[in-house]
């Protein structure tokens, strides 16, 4: 079956320098930088990154992240929590909207 | 092209792609890299597979249903070896080593003869309401501790270790913490280990062990000496998880993969010999798992008449990619 996304083209990330060489060696040096212990430890980075991958809904994010949490020592309730904050957020961003909604509803209404 | 094929393992992965795991001994000679034995100051003794539990990472398929189990004339064996090599650390280890009926003579005659003694425990056998007086004999000959502690979240426990084995932890860590184990500067020493529940490989260890002290102390009043995370063996029952569920060929991608020429001279290989149940001797415990002898040879420990020589061989197969891959497992 055809589909457009496919598991081991995750691997091949690094190809995409092929072309512009410089500019993707500041992205993926930037990259490290950014999952680096800091502040946040990487095991939390690695949730904060794979909150974020559902929030954009990247297959490959999704399927990085979720092997980064486990080898960071995450398990399936931290996880599970993670996306449920993404949904809190996703949801809460549409739902404030509600109250422009309400404003304009009120400036036009009798 | 056939010269390069026959080679390398050929492991075919659910992609298009083929995953070629090349043998570690070529990956050691490509490295420019011998393993031979340093002074080997350890011995580490596997009292038999027969063990409460069947963890499903286990590289023995140890179990309730094995009968290999050391019986008392090879601790006689085991113990005139000791006296007659000067190890400075003995490594008590199974299956579940309290279920061996000699385990306290083991620890009683072995104890005077090394300044370090080890006990591997899954903490159930040890917890299972019959071996009070184990705990009191591991204090009195202040027998380290190495107590198996995959997680801190009780679903991703029991699913390597079976139904309860979390509670059943905390609970003999309490006991061992009250009887005087793993508090800092006093009392015999309590160390955890963590294997990864699954197939991914663990966490760095410094953070880990800063993670289990903080959750472990806020949550259950535990206190501990060391924490230590190593990688799952592909052997035993583990490496027949990882083929069921699709992950083997990853796993040994990953494995080989993360070989890190840097972390060979630390291999606990260099420096241990394993005895097994009935005799035998193994260059480590995965090796013993394997059936692979020591340097490739079948010798019992009656004919040895001290630890084996610095600079002899050390038998390989592909499973050692695992104590090599990324910082190493010492």
């Amino acid at each position: 079956m055809e589909t457009y996304y496919k598991p081991e083209d995750l691997r091949k990330f690094e190809e995409i320098g092929k072309e512009v060489p410089e500019l993707a060696q500041k992205f993926f040096e930037y990259y490290s930088a950014v999952f680096a212990q800091g502040e946040l430890t990487e095991r939390e980075k690695a949730l904060i990154a794979l909150a974020v991958a559902h929030a954009v809904q990247c297959p490959y994010c999704i399927d990085a992240y979720t092997q980064a949490c486990l080898e960071k020592g995450s398990n399936l309730a931290e996880m599970t929590e993670a996306i449920h904050v993404v949904t809190a957020i996703r949801g809460g961003a549409s739902l404030v909207h509600g109250i422009q909604m309400r404003n304009i509803t009120e400036k036009l209404s009798m | 092209m056939l010269a390069e094929q026959t080679l390398h393992e050929k492991v075919t992965v659910s992609s298009e792609d083929t995953v070629r795991v090349p043998p570690f001994s070529l990956t050691l000679s490509g490295h420019g890299l011998k393993l031979s034995r340093a002074r080997t100051h350890t011995l580490q003794v596997n009292v038999g597979f027969l063990c409460n539990q069947t963890c499903r990472h286990c590289h023995l398929n140890a179990g309730p249903a094995r009968k290999e189990n050391m019986e008392s004339g090879i601790v006689d064996e085991v113990v005139s070896y000791v006296r007659r090599s000067q190890f400075e650390t003995i490594d008590i280890t199974g299956g579940a080593p309290e279920l061996n009926p000699n385990i306290s003579r083991l620890i009683q005659e072995t104890s005077p003869l090394a300044s370090r003694l080890m006990l591997r425990s899954n903490l159930s056998a040890l917890n299972d309401g019959n071996r009070d007086h184990l705990f009191e004999l591991l204090k009195s000959y202040r027998v380290i501790i190495v107590a198996s502690f995959p997680s801190l979240n009780e679903l991703q426990t029991d699913s390597q270790r079976g139904d309860g084995i979390f509670k059943i932890s905390i609970d003999a860590l309490k006991k061992l913490n009250a009887i005087g184990y793993g508090h800092k500067g006093s009392g015999p020493g309590l160390n955890l280990v963590s294997n990864p529940t699954g197939a991914f490989l663990p966490p760095a260890q410094v953070e880990a062990e800063k993670r289990f002290r903080q959750v472990l102390k806020d949550k259950w009043g535990i206190v501990f000496n060391h924490l230590f995370n190593f990688a799952n063996v592909p052997l035993g029952r583990y490496r027949q998880w990882l083929i069921k569920s699709g992950n083997y060929e990853k796993y040994m991608a990953k494995l080989s993969s993360g070989f890190n020429p840097c972390s060979v001279q630390g291999v606990m290989c260099r420096t241990m010999v394993s005895v097994s149940w009935d005799g035998y001797l193994y260059d480590c415990d995965f090796n013993l798992a394997r059936g692979l002898f020591m340097g490739g040879r079948k010798i019992h420990v009656s004919e040895m008449s001290g630890p084996p020589e610095p600079d002899s061989h050390i038998a390989t197969a592909d499973h050692c990619y695992t104590c090599t891959a990324g910082s190493g497992f010492t």
